[in-house]
């Protein structure tokens, strides 16, 4: 038997002790206490009480977990391994161990809830897919998952986000999905999720919104959830084999906020602090108060009228001005942490991840790189699991005009 | 059906508290469906430059009613045309508290209704943003983003200020669900005309008169469709089935384009296509 599959075992085994629930479940009406719900046009409702239903049964059924496990591991390349940095754990004092999400194939943690929802989708017997997508990562994964499965795809980007992420651009194109710029409003990822949600108020008789986040209407934050808790319950087999124990912190960052639940999920009943890190400019927990945008009640950005603020980040993937809902509440009850790091700390936190370790993260993990690196004299000698929720290739063309400026 | 239907059974008794009266709105559509006429709503939207002259052109063209769009910066449930106007009039800076002001110097004798989204209720709090709407001399209200499932809070609060909440039914709607929104309806039944978003269609959808006739089997409250009803042709076949309509994106278009002139001239068009036989 190989290292590998010996990993896998174990990351099996442990995924499904896990599975019997210590995450909260939203309640009837989608909330996790007074955040969620489902505030849809009413054209919407029908189809969200039927995706709720169908994701009930399919997770409840051996035979769709099987296929999602099958795919997850022969497709994406689950498990994903543990990374200890050893440079940069010595540097700062600490010991810092990598989730590495960014090996899963198409380069970060959006492909295993893309899967999930495109089986999901095929078995409700939709033939299309449409998706939202920022720095164009799950538009990527939509795209593949579709190109997969024989799914039609459609996904809405952001002018401005075009722009900057011209390469996932083309990668999505040369998938075969349709990549529609939007040009309303703020033109970027807020504006893309509009422009999805109204796409499927047209055409959901056989579209299926592929969501990309922790986010949106119930039963979205839930399943999408879901799909992304296998991080978590690899990672805590893997750390109790590599630690020998739970680690002391878990970082992710948070944009919508779905790799940081994926990582917390495996972690929620341990003694662990749970950081999500998020970036100054669209920080939704600090800044923002308890408004409805999106389908959902959540943390959010607004003015003293409850427009919605855009958000304005160095990453296209965390430049939202929500948040999920479940992070709303784990926030209210004070079990998990949403600090801010800057552009600046940002970009310093991308170069010293690349130098000391030879990984170029994603411009989104470099925010939980940055929050680590500032916050490392005061947690001397702790563990620290980080989930490095993608790689950076797609932005070596962005941060290259940046360190050159 | 009879004029005279006051179909919530606790009308008229003694505890004010509880009771929801029949509120403007409602009356004056009973009263007028019931003579024969054909009820038209135009929507614009509030802070637009020239707003307030376009309702007024509205209403002297034949308007039974106006819907005012109170801008918000995601509206999901309007296409290009009904966004552009709403970014617009919030580039101009134009608020909640703008728009209800310069309602009150609007003096036109038909009642009044408010379209906007759920946030800026939320955000203000659903008591007081029921108030701001009825010392603005609003009548009714639609949150197109409010399913039934989480209105709520909100409807007791509008019930309280005698603020009439229009619900709106869609085509996806199984038979079950229609007689629930139905029964939350005040003033009027907002039919949804097709699956999709606001904007100008080149045919009225086979679901718009689908789906008033399924309503109008079930409720004697006045139905209207709305959503995709885009010129006096569709709005005439709209009313052979339907009590009246609603126009949006075919309005806003007419007054982003010819201003407020416009918009009285196509609404005199659409009033004179109902009213014929
Ligand atoms: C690598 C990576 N991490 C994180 C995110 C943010 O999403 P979430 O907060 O849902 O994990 C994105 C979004 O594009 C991403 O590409």
């Amino acid at each position: 038997m190989t290292l590998h599959d010996e990993e896998l075992r174990t990351a099996e085994r442990d995924a499904a002790r896990h599975d019997s629930d210590s995450m909260l479940e939203p309640g009837v009406d989608g909330r996790f206490g007074e955040f969620g719900g489902r505030f849809v046009p009413e054209t919407l409702v029908p189809a969200c009480e039927e995706l709720a239903a169908s994701f009930t049964e399919a997770w409840a059924d051996p035979v769709f977990r099987d296929e999602l496990t099958t795919v997850l591991r022969e497709y994406a390349g689950r498990p994903s391994i543990l990374t200890e940095c050893h440079n940069l754990g010595r540097q700062l004092g600490i010991r810092l161990v990598l989730k590495r999400e960014d090996l899963n194939h198409t380069g970060s943690h959006k492909i295993n809830n893309v899967l999930g929802q495109a089986l999901l989708a095929k078995r409700m017997g939709k033939t299309r897919l449409v998706a939202e997508t920022g720095a164009g990562q799950h538009g990527v994964a939509a795209a593949t998952a579709a190109a997969l499965l024989g799914l039609e795809c459609t996904v809405y980007m952001g002018a401005v986000d075009v722009a900057r992420q011209s390469l996932n651009v083309f990668r999505m194109e040369l998938l075969g999905a349709e990549v529609r710029p939007v040009e309303s409003g703020s033109r970027t990822l807020k504006d893309a999720v509009n422009e999805a949600m109204r796409d499927w108020v047209a055409t959901v008789g056989d579209t299926h919104y592929c969501l990309g986040s922790v986010m949106g209407p119930h039963p979205y934050p839930w399943m999408v959830r879901q799909f992304h808790r296998v991080i978590g319950d690899e990672a805590r087999g893997q750390c109790r084999e590599l630690l020998g124990t739970d680690p002391d912190v878990v970082v992710a960052c948070v944009g919508g906020g779905s790799n940081a639940i994926g990582i917390f999920s495996g972690f929620i009943d341990t003694d662990a602090r749970l950081v999500g890190v998020e970036p100054a400019g669209g920080a939704a927990v600090s800044r923002g108060m308890p408004g409805v945008v999106h389908g959902m009640r959540s943390y959010l950005m607004q003015d003293e009228y409850g427009q919605v603020e855009e958000a304005h980040s160095i990453s296209a993937g965390l430049d939202y001005p929500g948040v999920g809902p479940e992070h709303s509440y784990l926030a209210s009850i004070g079990r998990a942490e949403y600090p801010t790091v800057t552009d600046a700390e940002v970009i310093e936190g991308f170069q010293l991840m690349a130098r000391s370790e030879g990984i170029i993260p994603a411009l989104e993990c470099a925010h939980a790189v940055a929050w680590i690196s500032r916050t490392a004299p005061e947690i001397q000698g702790q563990t620290v699991l980080m989930n490095l929720s993608g790689r950076g290739d797609k932005d070596v063309a962005q941060m290259k005009d940046v360190l050159s400026a | 059906m009879s004029g005279a239907t006051v179909d919530h059974p606790g009308d008229l008794t003694a505890d004010p508290g509880s009771v929801v009266t029949l509120g403007r709105i409602e009356r004056e559509f009973r009263a007028a469906r019931d003579a024969g006429r054909k009820l038209l709503v135009p929507y614009i939207t509030g802070g637009y430059p020239g707003w307030q002259d376009a309702v007024r052109a509205a209403v002297a063209a034949g308007a039974d009613a106006v819907e005012i769009g109170i801008p918000f910066s995601d509206p999901v449930m309007d296409g290009p045309i009904i966004q552009q106007a709403s970014q617009a009039a919030l580039d101009a800076g134009a608020t909640p508290v703008s728009v209800l002001h310069e309602v009150r110097g609007l003096d036109v004798h038909v009642p009044l209704a408010v379209m906007t989204y759920y946030n800026l209720v939320h955000h203000a709090g659903e008591t007081r943003f029921a108030s701001s709407l009825a010392e603005a001399g609003i009548s009714g209200c639609i949150l197109p983003d409010l399913p039934l499932e989480e209105s709520g809070p909100w409807c007791a609060a509008a019930d309280a200020a005698g603020i009439e909440t229009i619900m709106l039914a869609a085509p996806t709607a199984p038979d079950e669900r229609l007689p629930l929104i139905v029964e939350r309806c005040r003033g009027f039944v907002y039919s949804v005309g097709l699956l999709g978003v606001t904007g100008e269609r080149s045919a009225l959808a086979a679901t718009a008169t689908a789906l008033a006739g399924r309503l109008t089997a079930i409720t004697d409250k006045p139905v209207l469709v709305g959503v995709g009803v885009s010129d006096a042709p569709q709005a005439y076949e709209a009313t052979r089935v339907a009590d009246g309509v609603i126009q949006g994106a075919s309005v806003v278009r007419r007054l982003i384009e010819g201003g407020p002139d416009a918009v009285g001239d196509y609404i005199a068009e659409v009033r004179a296509a109902i009213d014929a036989d």
